[in-house]
């Protein structure tokens, strides 16, 4: 691991995340730390409030019995308390644990076993009932602490603790133990362990990452660095806690440069939280872009058709010269004074809806996002930039500089991280970000990191030589061979798929066959809305996949995304022959996708094996059942009757000769 | 255990008190028409107590007996121990009773805010006048009402709607909008007219939950009228069973579902 870190991280003291907290409230104490939206109305806590909140619990939880080295597992949706339970806990020598609050019980089971909590702090009564059922299956657990009390009144309270209460308690116990949190605090140093994060495990179990104070507060100072974060920035927390990203914007990076962290309400109300609050510094993965597009779209098409004219000549405009004006490159004057006007006119009102009026850095990442939509958002002067990362990097390996920002690739290697393309294409990196270990995990550790600090990605890519960017192809392991002999990357395929509103979720079979084939999953927001207009009457999810005229529609895609895979020489045997609209939306509780929403190759392919029989075979249908799980974990199954549907294809004379 | 004056606890370990509200003898005519014959029974302060029924039982007439909006031609209903005499609506809602309706009756052009905070008519004192020039007594009551809806609004999960006009919600949301306002005027008897009604299983879990919720957070007394059984069944502590105007069973969920007369009502008996 890289060691030379000099200046201010680690040197200063900083050498923990409570030692920010210090530094925070001597430096800036009275500016905003927290802001949540409750009951109608933003509540605010400075950085002195926060310490002491943090203080009173961290007193509290030693109060309670929490030891140095203990995990305390954080399940719940994004509030200022669950933070401060995050830097409770490592205050008092303990691990935090965030976990995906829509985890299902077994899930939750696992992770808790695995890293053997003592203590869960949740958020309200689905988690503790959703902890309850598990707890016998749990040998080290001991405590629950819970923060919203409605519903738990008639709870056995001999575990079960109201995080007030502990508070309480904790500041009741002051003179007692803040000598002893003193003591906890002074021992902490920049390898003591920060925080541990299970990765959503595309494949097999989560994975527990283990990541250093030095890991977190080197990548917080330099990213926050690269992009110049100040603290009169505003974010809004809405991601998973239980993500890297969100960990280090929310934590890392806020108690790096202090800017304020917001919480929104609800989920439900998180659009309309991001407008009141109307962030400089702003993450979203791809889709949230994507629906966000969606929405407008078909907002426009039900406006007048005055504002629709608008609407579509200044977007034409800005599309035109709105990204070189953002990259601050030449543009003629008549040009600049329509964008001028056009901002008056759209461009502002439309970021205003949006909620992005202020936006001073955007990223995105996790997945590949459309040209199409990347450069909307960019024409309307918002700087939105993509960063390539992972968990085991604390986020950063690769991030976009401001005026070097394209939808093809990731970006430069962030600073201190250091790249290299394997021979097979595997994408390595090495930076003080590295994590520290995979938790109980020496075997799986030794795979991914070797001994001189590289971490394999498991992604396959190339570094531009005009450029220095990096691109991503696909997961290293999906990347295969056709019978051919032909490059098949599925996730290539699959995501200029997607970049049509219609299609929400496509899977690419093809690996060791003739010709690929592929599942497609519609948006329902947007064909629904299509069908509405066209007087299209559906029932149900199912029925409207299955209308001769969204198959139609969809047909049309896929032949426009073979057209422009055909392009491509090394990839254009990667083009779909046929395919089918499944019956159902691919679904993380019935284990197809990663709580993040990635699909789970292996198990639709053995879940769907029919239905891919039945696309290499000669027959236009195909019958099936398929075993659906509701959210409360019951089980049923739906069955359909699904046609299948050929698809044009380019006839490429491939480089590579037939044998 | 309900005979005893100081009330009974309940399955889950929660305290029953005395009895609020009792009906003696009630019979409702209209015209020529018996809606309910003869029916008596009590309502305890804390309990979940269901009124069901067949179709065209008598539950709704029942309902609009407790909540003094029909005026029974014979018998009392008493209410805290005095008989009640005949009242005005909004003597009602002084008097803390808070109702919602089979049939939604919402003001559709309203903000939810606004429909929930309708409900707090009843709790501010200052006039007209005040209120229009919004100085003083007049601000601080409204921030201090305004506190109490939005406190119902976090409690009914319905953040994302407050200033979304109630007639372009759907109906499930409607139902919980109408809760609400019935809870803005925090009332210590709640009548629920049934409340699942229209409602698919999930909606109906919500709606479970959120009366189970009420009573257990703010301990208020709650009356519904319910169809569905299997809901009635698991969210009530006694159960008065209608058939015909009639009372023909009344006890826990468990005594009522092996009375025979009720078995009989929902099943049909055979006459052979």
């Amino acid at each position: 691991m890289v060691q030379s870190q000099v200046g201010t991280g680690g040197t200063d003291g900083l050498v923990s995340i409570p030692a920010l907290l210090e530094r925070n409230v001597a430096k800036f104490g009275a500016s905003p730390a927290y802001r949540e939206k409750e009951f109608g109305i933003w509540q605010s806590w400075s950085w002195a409030e926060t310490a002491s909140e943090i203080e009173a619990l961290a007193l509290g939880l030693i109060n309670l019995g929490v030891n140095e080295g203990d995990f305390v597992a954080i399940i719940g949706r994004n509030r200022p308390y669950l933070y401060w339970s995050m830097v409770a806990a490592e205050m008092v020598g303990a691990i935090p644990v965030p976990l995906y609050q829509d985890a299902n019980a077994e899930e939750m089971a696992y992770v808790l076993d695995h890293c053997g909590a003592r203590f869960v702090i949740v958020a309200d009564q689905e988690q503790v009932d959703k902890v309850i059922e598990i707890q016998e299956d749990l040998h080290q657990f001991e405590h629950l602490i819970y923060l919203d009390p409605r519903g738990l009144r008639k709870y056995d309270h001999t575990h079960l603790h109201q995080y007030s209460h502990v508070q309480a308690q904790g500041r009741a116990a002051r003179d007692e133990w803040i000598g002893e949190l003193e003591a906890r605090k002074a021992k902490l140093d920049y390898d003591s362990i920060c925080v541990m994060l299970y990765t959503s495990g595309t494949t097999g179990k989560p994975k527990g990452v283990v990541l250093s104070n030095r890991n977190v507060i080197e990548t917080a100072r330099a990213s926050s660095k690269f992009d110049d974060l100040r603290l009169d920035d505003e974010i809004l927390a809405y991601l998973p806690m239980a993500w890297v990203g969100d960990f280090i914007f929310s934590i890392g990076q806020a108690y790096w440069t202090g800017f304020c962290v917001n919480c929104p309400e609800s989920p439900e109300t998180m659009m309309n939280d991001l407008r009141e609050i109307g962030p400089t510094y702003y993450f979203a993965p791809p889709r949230v872009f994507e629906s966000q597009l969606t929405d407008v779209m078909i907002r426009m098409e039900d406006a007048s058709s005055l504002k629709r004219r608008m609407f579509d000549y200044f977007m034409a405009h800005a599309k035109k010269v709105g990204p070189d004006i953002l990259d601050g490159n030449e543009v003629g004057m008549i040009d600049r004074l329509i964008y001028r006007l056009g901002d008056l006119m759209v461009y502002g009102p439309l970021k205003d809806t949006l909620g992005f009026t202020k936006v001073r850095v955007g990223y995105t990442a996790g997945e590949a996002i459309g040209p199409e939509i990347f450069s909307f958002y960019r024409s309307l002067g918002i700087n939105l930039k993509q960063l390539y990362g992972q968990t085991e990097a604390t986020v950063f390996i690769t991030a976009q500089p401001d005026g070097q920002v394209r939808a093809d690739t990731v970006g430069v290697p962030s600073p201190g991280v250091e790249i290299r393309i394997a021979d097979n294409g595997e994408v390595f990196y090495r930076s003080p970000g590295v994590f520290v270990e995979y938790y109980k995990n020496p075997e799986s550790t030794a795979d991914t990191k070797d001994a001189d600090g590289w971490v394999a990605t498991g992604d396959a890519g190339f570094i531009e030589e005009s450029t220095g960017h990096l691109r991503i192809i696909d997961r290293a392991k999906d990347v295969g061979k056709m019978e051919s002999g032909a490059m098949f990357a599925p996730k290539y395929v699959e995501n200029k798929l997607k970049f049509f509103p219609d299609i929400l979720e496509a899977v690419v079979f093809g690996s060791g066959m003739d010709r690929c084939v592929a599942f497609i999953n519609i948006d329902l927001t947007a064909v629904g809305n299509w069908a509405e207009r066209n007087n299209i009457a559906y029932a149900s999810y199912q029925e409207l996949a299955g209308h001769p005229r969204v198959l139609d529609t969809i047909q049309a895609h896929v032949e426009a995304v073979n057209v422009s895979v055909a392009e491509d020489k090394m990839l254009s045997g990667c083009q779909i022959h046929r395919f089918v609209i499944l019956h159902k939306e691919l679904d993380a509780d019935d284990g197809e996708m990663t709580r993040t929403r990635k699909v789970r190759r292996r198990i639709v392919e053995d879940k769907f094996e029919d239905i891919i029989s039945a696309l290499y075979g000669p027959s236009g249908e195909i019958s099936t059942v398929t075993e659906v799980t509701y959210e409360d974990g019951r089980k049923g199954s739906i069955s359909a009757t699904l046609e299948i549907r050929d698809a044009a294809v380019r006839d490429v004379t491939q480089g590579i000769a037939a044998e | 255990m309900k005979d005893s004056s100081e009330g009974y606890t309940t399955e889950d370990g929660r305290k029953i008190g005395g009895v609020v509200m009792e009906m003696k003898n009630i019979t409702l005519r209209f015209g020529g028409v018996v809606a309910i014959k003869d029916i008596s029974f009590d309502i305890r302060e804390g309990e979940i107590r269901a009124i069901i029924g067949p179709n065209g039982a008598g539950k709704s007439s029942m309902l609009n007996v407790i909540s003094g909006f029909y005026v029974p031609q014979e018998g009392e209903v008493w209410f805290h121990g005095a008989p009640r005499p005949k009242m005005r609506p909004f003597q009602v809602a002084q008097q803390g009773i808070a109702r919602t309706f089979q049939n939604i009756a919402l003001f559709e052009g309203m903000s939810v805010l606004d429909n929930v905070m309708t409900g707090r008519l009843t709790h501010m004192k200052t006039g007209l006048f005040a209120q229009a020039l919004w100085k003083g007594k007049a601000e601080k009551e409204e921030t201090a009402n305004r506190e109490v809806a939005e406190r119902i609004i976090d409690f009914l999960e319905i953040q994302a709607i407050r200033k979304t006009p109630v007639g372009r919600l759907p109906y499930g949301l409607k139902k919980r909008v109408e809760l609400a306002r019935a809870l803005a005027a925090e009332p210590k008897l709640l009548l629920l007219d049934e409340p699942m009604a229209g409602m698919n299983v999930e909606e109906k879990e919500d709606m479970s939950r959120f009366i189970l919720d009420v009573n257990d957070e703010f301990g208020t007394t709650i009356a519904l009228i319910e169809h569905d059984m299997g809901v009635v069944m698991d969210l009530s502590d006694r159960v008065v069973v209608m058939d015909y105007g009639r009372k023909i069973g009344d006890g826990t969920p468990q005594e009522v579902r092996n009375n025979q007369a009720v078995i009989d009502a929902y099943l049909g008996v055979s006459h052979d």
